[in-house]
């Protein structure tokens, strides 16, 4: 990963995940049905974002981006902190996301995507052993999530409402 | 997307075609809707990641405002349409024929303003494809969504199934006179649907 400078914002596309030290601060945006993990060493101030699209990628024959799932993105992100000077056993996580952005009629549309997302994020973390501290899931707004790796610091942007902190 | 690697310059000029012919239709349809010009960019036909079919439309954080349908039938596919918030604004103040600048924000009756209008498009879209196929295409009702553009996309490519790293989209820009009325068109179909297509036109794949 090339070097950012220092208090640039690091952009998380989708279906990706970033590592970082502090100060830097992990920027993803526009979170519907995916789901933002944010997981952070408090004591080496290191710390990853990931955004996922699905829950489960034991469904998929092809799996060509580990980041696109909750099952593999995670371990993955989780080995990359380590290596960047993390404690895998200090990690402790924030969520954002799993919404459900449309409302209609269609029986086929499938809706529930972002409440998968969630429990299964919250599922592996549990398995792993990472411990939630902060969550902002479900509803029916986009969320952008922006983590500090100074302070684990998340701040969440929707529209029409004030910022948040968690 | 197995089949969609066999696509050649041809297929993808044909599928222009297509675009192009559904689309002037829907255009029609759009202007006769708003008693406005409505002009059509030429459409494009494109393998694009999610991050390059959200910068066809604008950042990831705008507001827009997206239509839904799946299509039923011979071409399995997902048809979106996308405006940007003041688009959606100047759609439901022209569609209920109230002065510009009325409406300051969507609620239930703008929704369904915007709903019925991608349901006139895709009808339109859908016969002219279908006069020219001889293909039966059925679009289901309308979903709705209005907030962030990366959240509204994400998803809806995510609910119809679409999770490969790249998809198929045929996309065109339909923009009134003035352009205070901007929106985007998504056609992207399922595995398979597209060999059903080129084969009503004696292509095969």
């Amino acid at each position: 990963m090339a070097l950012a400078k220092v208090n640039e914002e690091i952009q998380v596309g989708i279906a990706d995940y970033k590592v970082a030290n502090s100060p830097h601060r992990l920027i993803t945006l526009g979170l519907g049905s995916c789901v933002g993990v944010a997981l952070y060493d408090s004591a080496a101030k290191v710390g990853g974002l990931l955004h996922i699209m699905l829950p489960d990628s034991t469904q998929f024959n092809n799996v060509t981006k580990p980041a696109k799932f909750a099952d593999t993105g995670i371990p993955l992100m989780i080995d990359h902190i380590k290596r960047q000077g993390g404690n895998p056993h200090r990690l402790t996580a924030k969520l954002a996301g799993g919404a459900q952005m449309f409302s209609g009629l269609d029986e086929k549309f499938v809706l529930n995507i972002g409440q998968r997302n969630a429990a299964m994020v919250r599922e592996i973390l549990q398995k792993i052993g990472i411990r939630v501290l902060a969550e902002e899931l479900g509803g029916n707004r986009g969320r952008t999530m922006i983590f500090d790796t100074a302070n684990g610091q998340v701040t969440i942007r929707t529209i029409g409402s004030p910022l948040k902190v968690i | 997307m197995s089949d969609h690697q066999l696509l050649t310059e041809t297929h993808m000029d044909v599928l222009r075609e297509i675009g192009n012919i559904g689309l002037g239709n829907a255009a029609t349809a759009l202007a006769t809707m708003v008693n406005k010009k409505i002009d059509m960019a030429v459409p494009q036909s494109k393998f694009l990641a999610m991050d390059e079919v959200m910068e066809i439309v604008g950042g990831s954080e705008e507001v827009v405002s997206c239509v839904s349908l799946r299509l039923e039938g011979d071409v399995p596919g997902q048809i979106l349409f996308l405006f940007n918030l003041n688009s959606t604004l100047s759609l439901v103040d022209t569609l209920l024929g109230v002065e510009h600048g009325t409406t300051k924000e969507l609620d239930e009756m703008g929704e369904s303003v915007v709903k019925e209008i991608g349901n006139v498009l895709t009808g339109s879209f859908l016969s002219a494809i279908g006069t020219l196929t001889g293909l039966n295409m059925i679009p289901t009702v309308p979903m709705f969504a209005t907030d962030m553009l990366g959240a509204v996309l994400s998803t809806s490519l995510v609910a119809g199934g679409y999770v490969e790293e790249h998809i198929l989209t045929i996309e065109t820009l339909l923009m009134e006179d003035h352009q205070q009325i901007k929106g985007h068109f998504f056609l992207i179909t399922k595995e398979g649907a597209l060999e059903t297509l080129f084969g009503s036109l004696g292509l095969t794949l």
